[in-house]
Protein backbone atom coordinates (compact mmCIF):
# COMPACT_ATOMS: atom_id res chain seq x y z
CA UNK A 1 0.00 0.00 0.00
CA UNK A 2 1.25 3.44 -0.83
CA UNK A 3 1.22 6.08 1.89
CA UNK A 4 2.63 9.50 1.20
CA UNK A 5 3.56 8.08 -2.18
CA UNK A 6 5.56 5.17 -0.77
CA UNK A 7 4.84 1.46 -0.57
CA UNK A 8 5.50 -0.24 2.79
CA UNK A 9 8.67 -1.72 1.31
CA UNK A 10 9.86 1.74 0.26
CA UNK A 11 8.72 3.36 3.54
CA UNK A 12 10.70 0.92 5.66
CA UNK A 13 13.74 0.74 3.32
CA UNK A 14 17.01 0.72 5.26
CA UNK A 15 15.28 -0.02 8.59
CA UNK A 16 16.30 -3.25 10.27
CA UNK A 17 13.39 -5.65 10.86
CA UNK A 18 13.05 -8.32 13.53
CA UNK A 19 10.90 -11.47 13.75
CA UNK A 20 7.34 -10.82 14.92
CA UNK A 21 4.38 -13.14 15.51
CA UNK A 22 1.12 -11.21 15.22
CA UNK A 23 -1.17 -14.22 15.67
CA UNK A 24 0.70 -15.42 18.76
CA UNK A 25 0.47 -11.91 20.24
CA UNK A 26 -3.29 -11.81 19.63
CA UNK A 27 -3.84 -15.28 21.13
CA UNK A 28 -1.78 -14.37 24.20
CA UNK A 29 -3.75 -11.12 24.58
CA UNK A 30 -7.05 -13.00 24.31
CA UNK A 31 -5.88 -15.46 26.96
CA UNK A 32 -4.48 -12.75 29.25
CA UNK A 33 -7.53 -10.52 29.06
CA UNK A 34 -9.77 -13.56 29.43
CA UNK A 35 -8.01 -14.69 32.61
CA UNK A 36 -8.26 -11.21 34.17
CA UNK A 37 -11.91 -10.75 33.14
CA UNK A 38 -12.95 -14.26 34.26
CA UNK A 39 -11.15 -13.82 37.59
CA UNK A 40 -12.71 -10.38 38.17
CA UNK A 41 -16.15 -11.78 37.29
CA UNK A 42 -15.69 -14.71 39.66
CA UNK A 43 -14.29 -12.73 42.59
CA UNK A 44 -15.98 -9.32 42.29
CA UNK A 45 -19.25 -10.14 40.44
CA UNK A 46 -21.05 -7.02 39.12
CA UNK A 47 -23.37 -4.34 40.50
CA UNK A 48 -27.08 -5.15 40.62
CA UNK A 49 -28.92 -3.10 43.23
CA UNK A 50 -32.63 -3.80 42.72
CA UNK A 51 -34.58 -1.08 40.92
CA UNK A 52 -36.99 1.14 42.84
CA UNK A 53 -40.68 0.64 42.16
CA UNK A 54 -43.49 3.14 42.61
CA UNK A 55 -44.86 0.67 45.18
CA UNK A 56 -41.63 0.77 47.19
CA UNK A 57 -41.65 4.57 47.06
CA UNK A 58 -45.29 4.78 48.22
CA UNK A 59 -44.67 2.27 51.01
CA UNK A 60 -41.39 3.78 52.23
CA UNK A 61 -42.25 7.45 52.01
CA UNK A 62 -46.04 7.98 51.66
CA UNK A 63 -45.84 11.70 52.45
CA UNK A 64 -43.29 12.33 49.68
CA UNK A 65 -45.40 10.26 47.30
CA UNK A 66 -48.62 12.18 48.05
CA UNK A 67 -46.80 15.54 48.04
CA UNK A 68 -45.37 14.72 44.60
CA UNK A 69 -48.74 13.58 43.23
CA UNK A 70 -50.38 16.76 44.54
CA UNK A 71 -47.58 18.75 42.92
CA UNK A 72 -48.36 17.05 39.60
CA UNK A 73 -51.99 18.24 39.88
CA UNK A 74 -50.83 21.74 40.81
CA UNK A 75 -48.35 21.83 37.93
CA UNK A 76 -45.58 22.47 40.43
CA UNK A 77 -43.23 19.52 39.79
CA UNK A 78 -40.18 19.32 37.55
CA UNK A 79 -42.05 17.28 34.94
CA UNK A 80 -45.06 19.59 34.96
CA UNK A 81 -42.95 22.60 34.04
CA UNK A 82 -40.20 20.73 32.21
CA UNK A 83 -40.72 21.95 28.67
CA UNK A 84 -39.50 20.13 25.58
CA UNK A 85 -39.69 17.33 24.58
CA UNK A 86 -42.46 16.54 27.13
CA UNK A 87 -44.57 19.70 27.05
CA UNK A 88 -44.41 23.37 26.14
CA UNK A 89 -44.52 24.65 29.73
CA UNK A 90 -41.03 26.19 29.58
CA UNK A 91 -38.74 27.45 26.85
CA UNK A 92 -36.10 24.76 27.33
CA UNK A 93 -32.37 25.44 27.43
CA UNK A 94 -30.81 27.84 24.98
CA UNK A 95 -27.51 29.58 24.40
CA UNK A 96 -27.98 32.74 22.40
CA UNK A 97 -29.91 31.73 19.30
CA UNK A 98 -29.10 28.04 19.83
CA UNK A 99 -32.20 26.30 21.21
CA UNK A 100 -32.32 22.75 19.78
CA UNK A 101 -34.96 21.44 22.21
CA UNK A 102 -37.32 24.25 21.21
CA UNK A 103 -36.62 23.66 17.53
CA UNK A 104 -37.63 20.01 17.90
CA UNK A 105 -40.73 20.75 20.00
CA UNK A 106 -42.92 18.33 21.95
CA UNK A 107 -41.95 14.84 20.79
CA UNK A 108 -42.83 12.74 23.88
CA UNK A 109 -46.06 14.32 25.19
CA UNK A 110 -46.42 14.19 28.97
CA UNK A 111 -49.25 16.03 30.74
CA UNK A 112 -48.10 15.27 34.26
CA UNK A 113 -51.46 15.84 36.04
CA UNK A 114 -53.29 13.56 33.64
CA UNK A 115 -50.53 11.00 33.01
CA UNK A 116 -49.45 10.49 36.62
CA UNK A 117 -52.66 11.09 38.60
CA UNK A 118 -55.97 11.53 36.76
CA UNK A 119 -55.72 8.73 34.20
CA UNK A 120 -54.47 6.09 36.70
CA UNK A 121 -57.26 7.13 39.11
CA UNK A 122 -59.87 6.92 36.36
CA UNK A 123 -58.80 3.35 35.67
CA UNK A 124 -58.71 2.56 39.39
CA UNK A 125 -62.17 4.10 39.94
CA UNK A 126 -63.85 1.22 38.13
CA UNK A 127 -66.51 -0.02 40.60
CA UNK A 128 -65.24 2.53 43.17
CA UNK A 129 -68.10 5.05 43.34
CA UNK A 130 -66.52 7.18 46.08
CA UNK A 131 -63.39 7.69 44.00
CA UNK A 132 -65.48 8.22 40.86
CA UNK A 133 -67.43 10.96 42.65
CA UNK A 134 -64.24 12.64 43.88
CA UNK A 135 -62.83 12.63 40.37
CA UNK A 136 -66.02 14.14 39.00
CA UNK A 137 -65.87 16.88 41.64
CA UNK A 138 -62.24 17.60 40.74
CA UNK A 139 -62.78 17.70 37.02
CA UNK A 140 -65.94 19.82 37.19
CA UNK A 141 -64.29 22.42 39.48
CA UNK A 142 -62.85 25.62 38.07
CA UNK A 143 -59.10 26.01 37.71
CA UNK A 144 -59.14 28.60 40.52
CA UNK A 145 -60.92 26.19 42.84
CA UNK A 146 -58.48 23.39 41.97
CA UNK A 147 -55.58 25.72 42.75
CA UNK A 148 -57.09 26.65 46.14
CA UNK A 149 -57.47 22.95 47.02
CA UNK A 150 -53.94 21.99 45.92
CA UNK A 151 -52.39 25.00 47.68
CA UNK A 152 -54.17 24.21 50.93
CA UNK A 153 -53.41 20.50 50.70
CA UNK A 154 -49.73 21.09 49.85
CA UNK A 155 -49.37 23.34 52.92
CA UNK A 156 -51.06 20.75 55.10
CA UNK A 157 -48.80 17.98 53.76
CA UNK A 158 -45.79 19.78 55.24
CA UNK A 159 -47.03 18.63 58.67
CA UNK A 160 -48.56 15.36 57.54
CA UNK A 161 -48.30 12.21 59.60
CA UNK A 162 -48.22 8.63 58.48
CA UNK A 163 -51.00 6.62 60.09
CA UNK A 164 -51.34 2.92 59.25
CA UNK A 165 -49.49 3.45 55.98
CA UNK A 166 -51.78 6.32 54.96
CA UNK A 167 -51.20 10.07 55.07
CA UNK A 168 -53.07 12.13 57.66
CA UNK A 169 -53.29 15.93 57.49
CA UNK A 170 -55.00 18.57 59.62
CA UNK A 171 -58.62 19.30 58.83
CA UNK A 172 -59.19 21.82 56.06
CA UNK A 173 -60.95 22.56 52.80
CA UNK A 174 -59.15 20.28 50.37
CA UNK A 175 -62.13 19.37 48.22
CA UNK A 176 -61.86 15.85 46.78
CA UNK A 177 -58.07 15.69 47.16
CA UNK A 178 -57.93 13.53 50.34
CA UNK A 179 -60.10 10.87 48.67
CA UNK A 180 -58.16 11.02 45.41
CA UNK A 181 -54.79 10.88 47.11
CA UNK A 182 -55.64 8.15 49.57
CA UNK A 183 -56.86 6.02 46.65
CA UNK A 184 -53.79 6.82 44.56
CA UNK A 185 -51.55 5.98 47.53
CA UNK A 186 -53.40 2.71 48.12
CA UNK A 187 -53.15 1.71 44.46
CA UNK A 188 -49.46 2.64 44.45
CA UNK A 189 -48.67 0.73 47.65
CA UNK A 190 -50.33 -2.38 46.23
CA UNK A 191 -48.15 -2.19 43.12
CA UNK A 192 -51.03 -1.26 40.84
CA UNK A 193 -49.69 2.16 39.88
CA UNK A 194 -46.47 0.63 38.49
CA UNK A 195 -48.67 -1.06 35.90
CA UNK A 196 -51.16 1.77 35.40
CA UNK A 197 -48.37 4.22 34.54
CA UNK A 198 -47.14 1.87 31.82
CA UNK A 199 -50.48 1.20 30.12
CA UNK A 200 -50.15 2.22 26.50
CA UNK A 201 -53.15 0.54 24.92
CA UNK A 202 -51.07 -2.42 23.80
CA UNK A 203 -50.01 -5.57 25.61
CA UNK A 204 -46.25 -5.20 25.27
CA UNK A 205 -44.34 -2.15 26.41
CA UNK A 206 -40.70 -1.34 26.98
CA UNK A 207 -40.91 2.41 27.53
CA UNK A 208 -40.63 3.48 31.17
CA UNK A 209 -40.73 7.22 30.54
CA UNK A 210 -43.90 8.00 32.60
CA UNK A 211 -42.90 5.98 35.69
CA UNK A 212 -39.31 7.27 35.71
CA UNK A 213 -40.41 10.89 35.26
CA UNK A 214 -42.94 10.53 38.08
CA UNK A 215 -40.40 8.95 40.43
CA UNK A 216 -37.84 11.59 39.40
CA UNK A 217 -40.24 14.29 40.58
CA UNK A 218 -40.21 12.91 44.13
CA UNK A 219 -37.31 13.02 46.54
CA UNK A 220 -37.22 9.27 47.30
CA UNK A 221 -35.27 8.23 44.16
CA UNK A 222 -32.79 11.10 44.42
CA UNK A 223 -32.36 10.43 48.14
CA UNK A 224 -31.33 6.85 47.44
CA UNK A 225 -29.03 8.03 44.64
CA UNK A 226 -27.39 10.42 47.10
CA UNK A 227 -26.71 7.49 49.42
CA UNK A 228 -25.06 5.59 46.54
CA UNK A 229 -23.01 8.68 45.50
CA UNK A 230 -24.72 8.75 42.11
CA UNK A 231 -25.96 12.34 42.06
CA UNK A 232 -24.63 14.79 39.52
CA UNK A 233 -22.81 17.07 41.98
CA UNK A 234 -20.84 14.00 43.10
CA UNK A 235 -19.57 13.19 39.59
CA UNK A 236 -22.57 10.85 39.40
CA UNK A 237 -22.29 9.71 35.80
CA UNK A 238 -18.88 8.21 36.56
CA UNK A 239 -20.07 6.26 39.60
CA UNK A 240 -21.80 2.95 40.12
CA UNK A 241 -23.60 1.50 43.10
CA UNK A 242 -21.29 -0.08 45.65
CA UNK A 243 -17.55 -0.10 45.09
CA UNK A 244 -17.79 -0.91 41.38
CA UNK A 245 -16.31 1.29 38.68
CA UNK A 246 -18.82 3.28 36.68
CA UNK A 247 -18.34 5.09 33.40
CA UNK A 248 -14.98 6.53 34.40
CA UNK A 249 -14.32 7.47 30.77
CA UNK A 250 -16.94 10.21 31.21
CA UNK A 251 -14.64 12.08 33.63
CA UNK A 252 -14.18 15.08 31.35
CA UNK A 253 -17.89 15.37 30.56
CA UNK A 254 -18.79 15.11 34.27
CA UNK A 255 -16.05 17.53 35.31
CA UNK A 256 -17.70 20.50 33.58
CA UNK A 257 -20.71 20.19 35.90
CA UNK A 258 -18.43 20.73 38.91
CA UNK A 259 -16.82 24.02 37.80
CA UNK A 260 -17.88 27.59 36.91
CA UNK A 261 -19.52 28.92 34.82
CA UNK A 262 -21.60 25.71 34.68
CA UNK A 263 -22.24 25.86 38.44
CA UNK A 264 -22.91 29.59 38.52
CA UNK A 265 -26.30 31.32 38.51
CA UNK A 266 -24.88 34.37 36.72
CA UNK A 267 -22.22 32.73 34.58
CA UNK A 268 -20.28 34.26 31.74
CA UNK A 269 -21.03 34.81 28.05
CA UNK A 270 -24.55 33.55 28.60
CA UNK A 271 -23.34 30.23 30.01
CA UNK A 272 -24.61 29.35 33.48
CA UNK A 273 -26.16 26.55 35.49
CA UNK A 274 -29.52 26.94 33.75
CA UNK A 275 -28.16 26.03 30.31
CA UNK A 276 -25.21 23.90 31.45
CA UNK A 277 -26.56 20.71 29.85
CA UNK A 278 -26.76 22.28 26.41
CA UNK A 279 -23.39 24.05 26.55
CA UNK A 280 -21.57 21.04 28.03
CA UNK A 281 -22.84 18.86 25.17
CA UNK A 282 -21.73 21.52 22.65
CA UNK A 283 -18.36 21.80 24.37
CA UNK A 284 -17.81 18.03 24.39
CA UNK A 285 -18.79 17.82 20.72
CA UNK A 286 -16.24 20.51 19.85
CA UNK A 287 -13.54 18.79 21.93
CA UNK A 288 -14.27 15.41 20.33
CA UNK A 289 -14.05 16.98 16.87
CA UNK A 290 -10.78 18.62 17.89
CA UNK A 291 -9.42 15.24 19.03
CA UNK A 292 -10.39 13.69 15.70
CA UNK A 293 -8.77 16.57 13.80
CA UNK A 294 -5.56 16.68 15.87
CA UNK A 295 -3.47 15.75 12.80
CA UNK A 296 -4.46 19.05 11.21
CA UNK A 297 -4.37 21.40 14.23
CA UNK A 298 -1.07 23.21 14.83
CA UNK A 299 0.21 23.11 18.43
CA UNK A 300 -1.98 20.08 19.26
CA UNK A 301 -0.19 18.02 16.63
CA UNK A 302 3.19 19.39 17.72
CA UNK A 303 2.84 18.56 21.43
CA UNK A 304 4.06 14.95 20.95
CA UNK A 305 7.32 16.23 19.47
CA UNK A 306 7.77 18.85 22.20
CA UNK A 307 7.00 16.60 25.17
CA UNK A 308 9.55 13.99 24.06
CA UNK A 309 7.54 11.16 25.61
CA UNK A 310 8.10 9.50 22.26
CA UNK A 311 11.78 9.17 23.18
CA UNK A 312 10.79 6.81 25.99
CA UNK A 313 8.52 4.82 23.71
CA UNK A 314 11.15 4.47 20.96
CA UNK A 315 14.20 4.57 23.22
CA UNK A 316 15.91 1.68 21.37
CA UNK A 317 15.61 3.63 18.12
CA UNK A 318 16.98 6.86 19.54
CA UNK A 319 19.74 5.01 21.43
CA UNK A 320 20.92 3.30 18.25
CA UNK A 321 20.69 6.62 16.40
CA UNK A 322 22.83 8.31 19.07
CA UNK A 323 25.45 5.55 18.82
CA UNK A 324 25.53 5.90 15.04
CA UNK B 1 -14.46 -26.83 -19.71
CA UNK B 2 -11.36 -26.31 -21.81
CA UNK B 3 -8.61 -28.40 -20.17
CA UNK B 4 -5.90 -26.25 -21.69
CA UNK B 5 -7.01 -23.14 -19.74
CA UNK B 6 -6.10 -22.68 -16.07
CA UNK B 7 -9.05 -22.97 -13.63
CA UNK B 8 -8.11 -19.66 -11.97
CA UNK B 9 -7.31 -16.59 -14.02
CA UNK B 10 -3.79 -15.38 -13.41
CA UNK B 11 -3.08 -11.74 -12.62
CA UNK B 12 -1.80 -9.71 -15.57
CA UNK B 13 1.80 -8.61 -15.81
CA UNK B 14 2.64 -5.10 -14.59
CA UNK B 15 1.68 -2.52 -17.17
CA UNK B 16 -0.86 -4.80 -18.83
CA UNK B 17 -4.32 -3.39 -19.61
CA UNK B 18 -6.88 -3.62 -16.75
CA UNK B 19 -8.96 -6.80 -16.71
CA UNK B 20 -12.58 -6.61 -17.80
CA UNK B 21 -13.58 -9.15 -15.16
CA UNK B 22 -14.90 -7.24 -12.12
CA UNK B 23 -14.04 -10.03 -9.69
CA UNK B 24 -10.48 -10.15 -10.97
CA UNK B 25 -10.17 -6.37 -10.65
CA UNK B 26 -11.39 -6.46 -7.03
CA UNK B 27 -8.92 -9.25 -6.26
CA UNK B 28 -6.09 -7.34 -7.87
CA UNK B 29 -6.99 -4.22 -5.88
CA UNK B 30 -6.96 -6.21 -2.63
CA UNK B 31 -3.64 -7.81 -3.57
CA UNK B 32 -2.15 -4.40 -4.24
CA UNK B 33 -3.67 -2.70 -1.18
CA UNK B 34 -3.35 -5.38 1.45
CA UNK B 35 -1.19 -8.36 0.48
CA UNK B 36 -1.20 -11.19 3.02
CA UNK B 37 2.32 -10.42 4.23
CA UNK B 38 1.08 -6.95 5.24
CA UNK B 39 -2.12 -8.26 6.83
CA UNK B 40 -0.27 -10.91 8.81
CA UNK B 41 3.35 -9.75 8.99
CA UNK B 42 6.05 -12.01 10.46
CA UNK B 43 8.60 -9.20 10.69
CA UNK B 44 8.40 -5.64 12.02
CA UNK B 45 10.81 -2.70 12.21
CA UNK B 46 13.08 -3.16 15.24
CA UNK B 47 11.66 -0.09 17.04
CA UNK B 48 8.23 -1.75 17.35
CA UNK B 49 9.28 -3.22 20.69
CA UNK B 50 7.65 -0.91 23.23
CA UNK B 51 4.85 -2.02 25.54
CA UNK B 52 2.82 0.87 24.13
CA UNK B 53 2.16 -1.21 21.04
CA UNK B 54 0.52 -3.90 23.18
CA UNK B 55 -2.42 -1.70 24.24
CA UNK B 56 -3.95 -1.92 20.78
CA UNK B 57 -4.02 -5.70 20.72
CA UNK B 58 -5.26 -5.80 24.34
CA UNK B 59 -8.12 -3.52 23.29
CA UNK B 60 -9.03 -5.91 20.48
CA UNK B 61 -8.82 -8.91 22.83
CA UNK B 62 -11.06 -7.17 25.38
CA UNK B 63 -13.54 -6.28 22.63
CA UNK B 64 -13.68 -9.94 21.67
CA UNK B 65 -14.58 -10.88 25.26
CA UNK B 66 -17.15 -8.05 25.40
CA UNK B 67 -18.80 -9.27 22.20
CA UNK B 68 -18.80 -12.97 23.16
CA UNK B 69 -20.23 -12.34 26.64
CA UNK B 70 -22.68 -9.83 25.14
CA UNK B 71 -23.93 -12.37 22.60
CA UNK B 72 -24.63 -14.85 25.40
CA UNK B 73 -26.48 -12.20 27.42
CA UNK B 74 -28.48 -11.03 24.39
CA UNK B 75 -29.40 -14.60 23.49
CA UNK B 76 -30.66 -15.41 26.98
CA UNK B 77 -32.63 -12.16 27.33
CA UNK B 78 -32.39 -9.10 29.60
CA UNK B 79 -33.99 -10.78 32.62
CA UNK B 80 -31.68 -13.81 32.73
CA UNK B 81 -28.76 -12.27 34.58
CA UNK B 82 -31.00 -10.98 37.37
CA UNK B 83 -32.49 -14.41 38.00
CA UNK B 84 -29.61 -16.89 37.76
CA UNK B 85 -26.09 -17.12 39.11
CA UNK B 86 -24.78 -18.22 35.70
CA UNK B 87 -26.44 -15.18 34.14
CA UNK B 88 -24.91 -12.94 36.79
CA UNK B 89 -21.50 -14.46 36.03
CA UNK B 90 -21.83 -13.71 32.33
CA UNK B 91 -22.99 -10.19 33.13
CA UNK B 92 -19.95 -9.78 35.38
CA UNK B 93 -17.69 -11.08 32.58
CA UNK B 94 -19.29 -8.53 30.25
CA UNK B 95 -18.91 -5.76 32.83
CA UNK B 96 -15.21 -6.38 33.54
CA UNK B 97 -14.38 -6.94 29.87
CA UNK B 98 -15.85 -3.51 29.16
CA UNK B 99 -13.71 -1.98 31.91
CA UNK B 100 -10.59 -3.63 30.46
CA UNK B 101 -11.62 -2.56 26.95
CA UNK B 102 -11.82 1.11 27.94
CA UNK B 103 -8.69 0.93 30.08
CA UNK B 104 -6.64 -0.47 27.19
CA UNK B 105 -8.30 1.77 24.58
CA UNK B 106 -7.56 4.97 26.51
CA UNK B 107 -3.91 3.91 26.99
CA UNK B 108 -3.76 3.02 23.28
CA UNK B 109 -5.18 6.44 22.37
CA UNK B 110 -2.72 8.35 24.56
CA UNK B 111 0.15 6.18 23.36
CA UNK B 112 -0.69 6.84 19.73
CA UNK B 113 -1.07 10.55 20.48
CA UNK B 114 2.42 10.87 21.94
CA UNK B 115 3.76 8.84 19.02
CA UNK B 116 1.96 11.25 16.63
CA UNK B 117 0.75 8.17 14.78
CA UNK B 118 -1.21 10.19 12.24
CA UNK B 119 1.98 11.10 10.39
CA UNK B 120 2.87 9.98 6.88
CA UNK B 121 -0.65 9.52 5.52
CA UNK B 122 -2.24 7.95 8.62
CA UNK B 123 -4.64 10.79 9.60
CA UNK B 124 -7.73 8.81 8.55
CA UNK B 125 -6.64 5.88 10.76
CA UNK B 126 -6.38 8.26 13.73
CA UNK B 127 -9.75 9.85 12.97
CA UNK B 128 -11.53 6.50 12.72
CA UNK B 129 -9.93 5.56 16.05
CA UNK B 130 -11.45 8.65 17.68
CA UNK B 131 -14.85 7.80 16.15
CA UNK B 132 -14.54 4.26 17.58
CA UNK B 133 -13.84 5.77 21.01
CA UNK B 134 -16.92 8.01 20.72
CA UNK B 135 -19.24 5.21 19.63
CA UNK B 136 -17.81 2.95 22.34
CA UNK B 137 -18.70 5.58 24.97
CA UNK B 138 -22.25 5.69 23.57
CA UNK B 139 -22.44 1.88 23.53
CA UNK B 140 -21.32 1.66 27.15
CA UNK B 141 -23.77 4.42 28.11
CA UNK B 142 -26.70 2.50 26.59
CA UNK B 143 -25.37 -0.60 28.35
CA UNK B 144 -25.48 1.08 31.75
CA UNK B 145 -29.04 2.20 30.90
CA UNK B 146 -29.99 -1.38 29.95
CA UNK B 147 -28.93 -2.99 33.24
CA UNK B 148 -32.49 -2.84 34.60
CA UNK B 149 -31.33 -2.02 38.11
CA UNK B 150 -31.23 1.04 40.36
CA UNK B 151 -28.16 2.51 38.66
CA UNK B 152 -29.96 2.33 35.30
CA UNK B 153 -32.95 4.15 36.73
CA UNK B 154 -31.00 7.00 38.21
CA UNK B 155 -28.56 7.33 35.31
CA UNK B 156 -31.61 7.59 33.02
CA UNK B 157 -33.38 10.18 35.18
CA UNK B 158 -30.16 12.18 35.53
CA UNK B 159 -29.00 11.89 31.92
CA UNK B 160 -32.32 12.84 30.38
CA UNK B 161 -31.70 16.49 31.30
CA UNK B 162 -28.46 16.59 29.33
CA UNK B 163 -30.07 14.85 26.37
CA UNK B 164 -33.18 17.04 26.46
CA UNK B 165 -31.21 20.23 27.01
CA UNK B 166 -29.29 19.55 23.82
CA UNK B 167 -32.41 18.48 21.93
CA UNK B 168 -31.07 14.93 21.58
CA UNK B 169 -33.72 13.59 23.97
CA UNK B 170 -36.42 14.23 21.39
CA UNK B 171 -35.28 11.16 19.45
CA UNK B 172 -32.84 9.44 21.87
CA UNK B 173 -35.02 8.80 24.93
CA UNK B 174 -32.85 7.44 27.74
CA UNK B 175 -36.01 6.60 29.74
CA UNK B 176 -37.10 4.20 26.98
CA UNK B 177 -35.55 0.85 27.90
CA UNK B 178 -36.55 -0.79 24.61
CA UNK B 179 -34.79 1.86 22.55
CA UNK B 180 -31.63 1.83 24.68
CA UNK B 181 -31.48 -1.98 24.78
CA UNK B 182 -31.94 -2.28 21.02
CA UNK B 183 -29.19 0.25 20.36
CA UNK B 184 -26.92 -1.41 22.90
CA UNK B 185 -27.11 -4.99 21.68
CA UNK B 186 -27.31 -4.41 17.94
CA UNK B 187 -26.70 -1.11 16.19
CA UNK B 188 -23.88 0.35 18.26
CA UNK B 189 -21.79 -2.83 18.75
CA UNK B 190 -22.05 -3.62 15.04
CA UNK B 191 -20.80 -0.08 14.37
CA UNK B 192 -17.89 -0.42 16.81
CA UNK B 193 -16.87 -3.85 15.49
CA UNK B 194 -17.08 -2.75 11.85
CA UNK B 195 -15.00 0.37 12.47
CA UNK B 196 -12.44 -1.60 14.49
CA UNK B 197 -12.02 -3.93 11.50
CA UNK B 198 -11.59 -0.91 9.19
CA UNK B 199 -9.10 0.61 11.67
CA UNK B 200 -7.03 -2.59 11.81
CA UNK B 201 -7.05 -2.98 8.02
CA UNK B 202 -5.84 0.62 7.65
CA UNK B 203 -3.06 0.02 10.17
CA UNK B 204 -1.98 -3.15 8.35
CA UNK B 205 -2.18 -1.46 4.93
CA UNK B 206 0.17 1.36 5.92
CA UNK B 207 2.25 -0.34 8.61
CA UNK B 208 3.32 1.30 11.86
CA UNK B 209 4.59 4.84 11.67
CA UNK B 210 8.27 5.67 11.98
CA UNK B 211 9.66 7.33 15.12
CA UNK B 212 9.30 11.11 15.31
CA UNK B 213 12.11 12.95 13.56
CA UNK B 214 13.12 9.81 11.73
CA UNK B 215 11.59 11.51 8.75
CA UNK B 216 9.82 14.84 8.81
CA UNK B 217 8.73 15.66 12.41
CA UNK B 218 5.30 15.25 13.93
CA UNK B 219 3.22 16.75 11.17
CA UNK B 220 1.08 14.64 8.89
Amino acid sequence: MRSTGLSQEEYYRGIRTVPYDLVKELVLALAGVGIVALAAAAFFSSPDVAPVTVAAWAQSDPVDFVTTATGELAGATTSAGYGYPYNANSDGQSWGPIAPSRWLGVRIPIDSANTFVIQPLQRASYSNTVLGGALNTWQSASADQQTKWTDAYTKALADAKVVNGGVSVADGDYGPLPVMMSNLLGVAQSGGLDGLLQINGRFYQTDYTPALLFMGDGSYLSGLAQQWNLSGDLWGMMNETGQYPGQTWLWLYTMWYQVPPFTSDTGILGVNASNADLVVIILMTVLTLALALVPFIPILRDIPRWTRIHRLIWRSYYASKAHA
Amino acid sequence: MDATKPAVATDPAPGAPKAANWTLRVRQAIDRGLPMDHLLPDRQPYYVGSWVYVFGVITIAALAWVVVSGIVLAFMGPQWWHDSSLGLFFNSLHFWSVQLFFFAMVLHLWGQYFMASWRHGRAATWMIGVVIFGISVLTAFTGYLSQQNFASQFIAVNAKDAMNGAGIGAFFNVLNFGQMYGLHIMLLPVGVTFLVVVHIVMVRMRGVVKPIDAEGGARS
